[in-house]
């Protein structure tokens, strides 16, 4: 018996000093560690305009605007791109309401750009993971840039070496290409 | 599939490999007792940790006092984790004011960290707050990771000793576990992800203004210390996201080179732990069979996941798309090589995280990890409850082998009689028991919606039965229901095998080794390697077979003769 209580008082004790040591001191020395080395990074790598917060460079926005590039499809609750509630859209994707869906979204392409004969791009009309995909394919960003040109009254040719800057700047080795959109639309804006 | 996806697979098996060796070697020192590298700064620390627990580091344990402190730890564990949640609106570090968890999701929440489950039933950013994600989840992280670990080193001393009750002691396992092993990889690892860009903060969340204003003009980014907890989630197969995306989130996995390393880390501990098992046999042999017997499952594996998510949705082919791959719930920076090699690994390991949402892979892509799930977490499986799972697929199969030739079964030396025999079958057959009775009564009882919804209750048993904590997450599982019949099902699946693990261990122990005769069975070959592998497969795939042929197969079936067509 006295065994027993022994042993449940040393799981006690240990219990309550590994959450001092892992839930406390560890996550500490860490946070100190990462706002000491790479604050931009551990405090969400924010973006500023004038001064002003507008947005971090991983986490993706809505754009609806015919003079921006347009992200992928957010499936988050409530609204799209609602970075309180990461999600995908977890639809089966042998099912037929995965087709009408997609149908939809190549709709809504088109709809922007009547006169394109560009295949459609897949990253624009397939939801991300998260719901906050910053990026697309450079393929997706090539193929904003005649709707983007026309609603901006800029030639085509400016804005498409704009993206190929951003394709250059940002070279992969692992994963996809793709190019981030918010930091891709800020640019923009620059553009006169 | 294209070279590149090929290349980067092959790429992170040899970086895998590389591994191996030192962090097992490494591992094997630390559970003898060698201090090596950190000892200036370590040891001083475990052993007052000794004084003020009360620990004698040097009185070991039959195997039932091995079990009851485990048990005992693990119930305070579960115990504080529920207090934490249910009182986390009056703790500090909750600048969002995140109310007090429900009594059915803490509960859930509970079990499933404390059995290295790290199942979620809710949604991280929008739940719980920092003091919670840090001293309840982070610190389960460690310790059930810690004494996952443990078990399996106290299996290995009932199959090293000879003629004693003792398997050594529960504490020090478990301590050494974390100083030692857990926690300067973490601390490493955690650095590196914040490099990055995954954060580390305990701010309150970020408003800002969007770029282009639509019907919401602003945007609340979620802060928090998700790195500390991230690094270890992975490291110690738990798999629990700081998010409610998990390792899709951009915060927590921002990069292609975070994906790679967090991939690594998926499997790091459990691959280096077969050398480690392999050093403290004293046959390094042994270890390496072991490995290359998960290899053998796993490799294919990945090849078929990849490929079933690298082809043509034939649905969509007559759409005018640039490309034609599954890019529904993957991320564009992961890929599809980088999301199916991901889906493999977290489901053959027990660690659960995901960075694409498994729901959306397509019928076969999906059928994969529900069949790894199947085979009992024994390719690779959680850090230490893998390796001890495979230990009993040997065991059987050494069984099986002596029942073809006539020969009483011996491995490494000792006997395997029928008490091993039957404490094996309890914890292999256990854990199909409750997967298939549970999808029944979920089946039965709540209206499904075709062959898909059906693969949703199988593929959510399987994961939380089998400790791993994916799930297809179009389920709507944060239900009283599913809250407290999974909180159980995930207790069992853990604390239920356990018992037999122990009571190997505790039988073996006791036993004479015998000298290698020209009859033994030896277990370091390729033909032995091949019928453990049947065997796995046997066990594993058949039990499950009517179930996965009325789920994934039949809507692969269905899904491709309707678009035949096409």
């Amino acid at each position: 018996m006295s065994n027993i209580l022994q042993m449940i008082k040393t799981a006690l004790l240990l219990l309550i000093l590994m959450t001092l040591f892992t839930g406390v001191i560890y996550p500490g020395v860490v946070t100190l560690l990462a706002q000491t080395f790479f604050p931009k990074q551990a405090n969400g790598s924010l973006l500023y305009l004038n001064n002003q917060k507008i947005g971090s460079k991983l986490i993706g926005q809505l754009f609806t605007d015919p003079k921006y590039f347009w992200g992928r499809p957010s499936a988050t609750p409530h609204f799209p791109y609602n970075a309180l509630s990461s999600s995908g859209s977890n639809i089966a994707t042998a099912s037929t309401l995965f087709l009408t869906i997609v149908k939809k979204r190549i709709d809504t392409l088109k709809q922007a750009d009547h006169e394109t004969q560009l295949p459609i791009p897949l990253d624009l009309v397939t939801a991300s993971g998260s719901g906050l995909d910053p990026h697309i394919t450079s393929y997706a960003a090539f193929f904003q840039v005649h709707r983007i040109a026309k609603a901006r009254h800029i030639s085509e040719q400016k804005i498409l070496s704009l993206v190929q800057d951003q394709i250059k700047k940002h070279k992969v080795i692992l994963g996809e290409s793709r190019i981030n959109v918010l930091e891709l639309n800020l640019k923009l804006d620059e553009v006169k | 599939m294209t070279l590149t996806g090929i290349g980067q697979i092959l790429f992170y098996l040899f970086i895998l490999l590389l591994c191996v060796k030192p962090l097992g070697w490494y591992m094997a020192k630390v559970y003898r007792g060698k201090y090596i590298g950190l000892k200036f700064l370590l040891h001083p620390l475990e052993k007052w940790i000794y004084r003020f627990c009360n620990i004698r580091p040097h009185q070991e344990m039959h195997w039932q006092q091995y079990l009851f402190a485990f048990l005992f730890f693990n119930l305070f564990g579960l115990l504080l984790v529920y207090a934490l949640q249910r009182l986390q609106f009056y703790l500090p570090l909750n600048p969002q004011a995140f109310p007090n968890v429900p009594p059915d999701l803490a509960f859930n929440t509970a079990a499933s960290f404390i059995t290295n489950t790290d199942w979620q039933a809710y949604s991280g950013e929008s739940t719980l707050s920092y003091f919670t994600q840090t001293t309840a989840l982070t610190v389960q992280n460690f310790l059930s990771a810690a004494s996952g670990m443990a078990l399996l080193i106290a299996f290995i001393r009932g199959i090293t000793r000879q003629n004693t009750k003792d398997i050594g002691n529960f504490w020090v396992d478990t301590i050494r576990g974390i100083l030692y092993i857990l926690l300067p990889l973490a601390l490493a690892f955690s650095i590196i992800l914040t490099s990055q860009g995954v954060i580390q903060n305990y701010k309150p969340y970020e408003k800002i203004h969007l770029l282009q204003p639509t019907t919401q003009t602003e945007q609340i980014i979620p802060m928090g210390p998700a790195a500390s907890q991230i690094a270890i989630k992975q490291l110690g197969t738990n798999g629990g996201g700081f998010f409610a995306a998990n390792s899709a989130h951009p915060f927590e996995n921002p990069t292609s080179t975070t994906n790679f390393l967090e991939m690594l880390a998926l499997l790091l501990i459990p691959a280096a732990l077969c050398y480690t098992y392999g050093a403290l046999v004293k046959d390094k042999r042994q270890g390496w069979a072991i490995l290359l017997a998960m290899l053998l499952i796993f490799i294919p594996c990945a090849g078929l996941d990849y490929y079933a998510e690298q082809s043509k949705n034939p649905q969509l082919t007559s759409l005018n798309l640039h490309t034609n791959k599954n890019m529904e719930g993957k991320e564009i920076r992961i890929g599809v090589a980088n999301s199916s090699l991901w889906a493999t690994a977290t489901t053959a390991s027990s660690n659960g995280s995901v960075n694409a949402m498994l729901d959306s892979f397509t019928p076969l892509g999906g059928l994969i990890p529900l069949i790894l799930l199947h085979l009992g977490g024994a390719i690779f499986g959680g850090v230490g409850s893998g390796l001890y799972q495979m230990l009993l697929m040997i065991i059987i199969t050494v069984f099986v082998a002596g029942l073809m030739v006539g020969r009483t079964p011996e491995y490494l030396g000792k006997k395997i009689e029928p008490f091993e025999m039957k404490m094996a079958c309890c914890a292999v057959l256990i854990t199909p028991f409750i997967v298939l009775l549970l999808t029944a009564i979920t089946t039965l009882t709540t209206s499904i919606t075709g062959t898909h919804g059906f693969t949703q209750i199988l593929y959510t048993f399987s994961s939380m039965v089998n400790n791993n904590g994916s799930s297809l997450q179009g389920l709507d599982v944060n239900t009283p229901f599913y809250n407290v019949l999974g909180g159980i099902a995930m207790l069992i699946g853990r604390f239920w095998i356990a018992i037999p693990i122990l009571a190997i261990a505790g039988s073996l122990s006791q036993k004479k080794n015998i000298p290698a005769t020209s009859g033994t069975l030896p277990t370091h070959t390729l033909l032995f390697i091949l019928l453990l592998i049947s065997i796995i497969i046997a066990l594993g795939a058949l039990t499950f077979f009517p179930a996965l042929a009325l789920g994934p197969i039949v809507e692969h079936l269905l899904f491709w003769g309707n678009n035949a067509h096409q």
